[in-house]
């Protein structure tokens, strides 16, 4: 059992280590590129739009706008072949206070949607790695 | 004669409450998860599925024998959340049943408390015991220090305190323990690396306790070869295959306080199902190595918990 153990927590770091240096696909195909994307945020809307912890943050809002704004986030994000023109995350959520239960939120929603449209989890994981660090750029600012 | 008809009333409250406690869970959490398994019912608990973790047998949130650095239930910094649990162990000589629950507060605060049940009738057969079983209760409380599991690059930060009080204390006496009660402190810290393993969630966490309970306090604290408290680390690592499902394994380092009875250090490999946000079961193969004279004692572990 001990050894049993100790291999195991082996396996994990060695696996962790070369899982860096993989050859995978990218991750911009990996989502279905540009239109796998748009098609991930306009389901990530509707999601939202159902979710009472967060949809009144968007009443008002562009949604359009916001589709394409996020559309070239994520495509630049993942190495895609994207300009974004926006703001940056941190001046984008400046002033809104949003809080970690909202973060939360539209990482559930998020969630929902790419399981909606079929992205496998191995590709959702890998997204939402890239999207995590702008926790500190979102919220309670 | 009086002490068996008074364990047996024991053992059966204990049982009740047990089953009390499960139905009570069945009922509350079962009605969501067999209409929609899968369903992402919206409750206002906010924190991503699985990340309240399970309960530990001592009550805290982690695994089933490793606190985690991680809160009971799915509040998020502007909620709450509870939660309550039953677990078994029986590895052949020994059967161990749990009940509790947990409360936290804006993801900052956890208060626990667990009712603990040893039955040891294959001891009580060797050593000719008038009792059958000790039970423990356990009252802990955790805050998380900084850090977040997910969304900062520092792992999550907890420090726990756990208040243990032995309430049959004539079996660990007998063998040596000083003290019917104990409070063991924990550091912890927890992480999740989104797409750490083959683009899989991995789940790393590391315990350091400072204690002198002999098998969690069950056999009292301190002991005639070693009366202090000492630092002990404790391990558990797991790969979320997805959001519902955890695999993975725990070692912990036990204190060896007792010249009558060797105490090992305990391993676990667990598998936790996480349909929705209101459900939890873990099952796991656990070995305990030597327990109070018997040897390899190794088993199964089942643990269910929900959510409100």
């Amino acid at each position: 059992m001990k050894q049993l153990f100790i291999g195991l927590c082996v396996s994990f770091l060695l696996m962790a280590c070369a899982n860096q240096s993989s050859t995978e696909q990218s991750l911009y195909d990996a989502l279905g590129q540009y239109e796998g994307i748009t098609k991930i945020t306009h389901q990530l809307i509707l999601v939202i739009a159902k979710d009472e912890r967060v949809k009144h943050r968007y009443k008002g809002a562009n949604m359009s706008k916001f589709k394409k704004g996020m559309s070239d986030y994520v495509c630049a994000a993942v190495g895609g072949p994207c300009e974004y023109k926006g703001d940056n995350m941190q001046l984008v959520h400046a002033g809104h206070n949003y809080t970690n239960t909202e973060f939360n939120a539209i990482v559930d929603d998020l969630i929902l949607a790419m399981e909606q449209c079929g992205i496998p989890v191995t590709t959702q994981n890998r997204l939402l790695a890239k999207l995590a660090p702008t926790y500190k750029d979102v919220v309670y600012q | 004669m009086g002490s068996q008809v008074f364990s047996g009333i024991n053992i059966m409250t204990m049982n009740r409450l047990f089953l009390a406690l499960i139905t009570a869970v069945l009922c509350c959490t079962g009605h969501a998860a067999t209409l929609d398994l899968n369903s992402d019912d919206r409750i206002s608990r906010s924190r991503l599925l699985a990340t309240g973790g399970a309960s530990t047998i001592e009550g805290a949130a982690g695994g089933g024998i490793v606190p985690m650095a991680v809160l009971a239930g799915y509040g998020a910094q502007e909620e709450q959340s509870a939660v309550a649990f039953g677990s078994y162990v029986d590895t052949g000589d020994y059967q161990l049943e749990v009940v509790g629950g947990a409360w936290s507060w804006r993801n900052r605060i956890e208060l626990s408390f667990v009712q603990q049940k040893l039955t040891h009738d294959s001891l009580t057969e060797a050593l000719s015991l008038p009792t059958g079983s000790i039970s423990q209760r356990i009252i802990s409380a955790k805050v998380r220090v900084i850090g977040d599991l997910i969304y900062t690059p520092m792992p999550q930060i907890s420090v726990g305190v756990q208040h243990k009080k032995n309430l049959d204390f004539f079996v660990p006496g007998a063998v040596g323990a000083k003290k019917d009660s104990g409070t063991d402190v924990n550091l912890t810290a927890t992480k999740l690396i989104l797409g750490g393993f083959f683009s899989r969630n991995l789940l790393l966490n590391a315990n350091l306790r400072y204690t002198n309970a002999n098998q969690t306090g069950l056999v009292g604290f301190g002991g005639d070869k070693n009366d202090d408290k000492e630092l002990l680390p404790e391990v558990s690592a797991g790969v979320l295959l997805n959001r519902h499902w955890l695999v993975g394994t725990e070692y912990r380092q036990k204190p060896n306080n007792l010249s009558f009875i060797k105490e090992d250090d305990w391993q676990t490999a667990f598998i936790g199902w996480f349909p929705n946000k209101r459900i939890a079961l873990v099952a796991a193969y656990v070995d305990l190595g030597e327990v109070a004279t018997f040897k390899d004692q190794t088993g199964w572990y089942l643990s269910l918990q929900g959510s409100f």
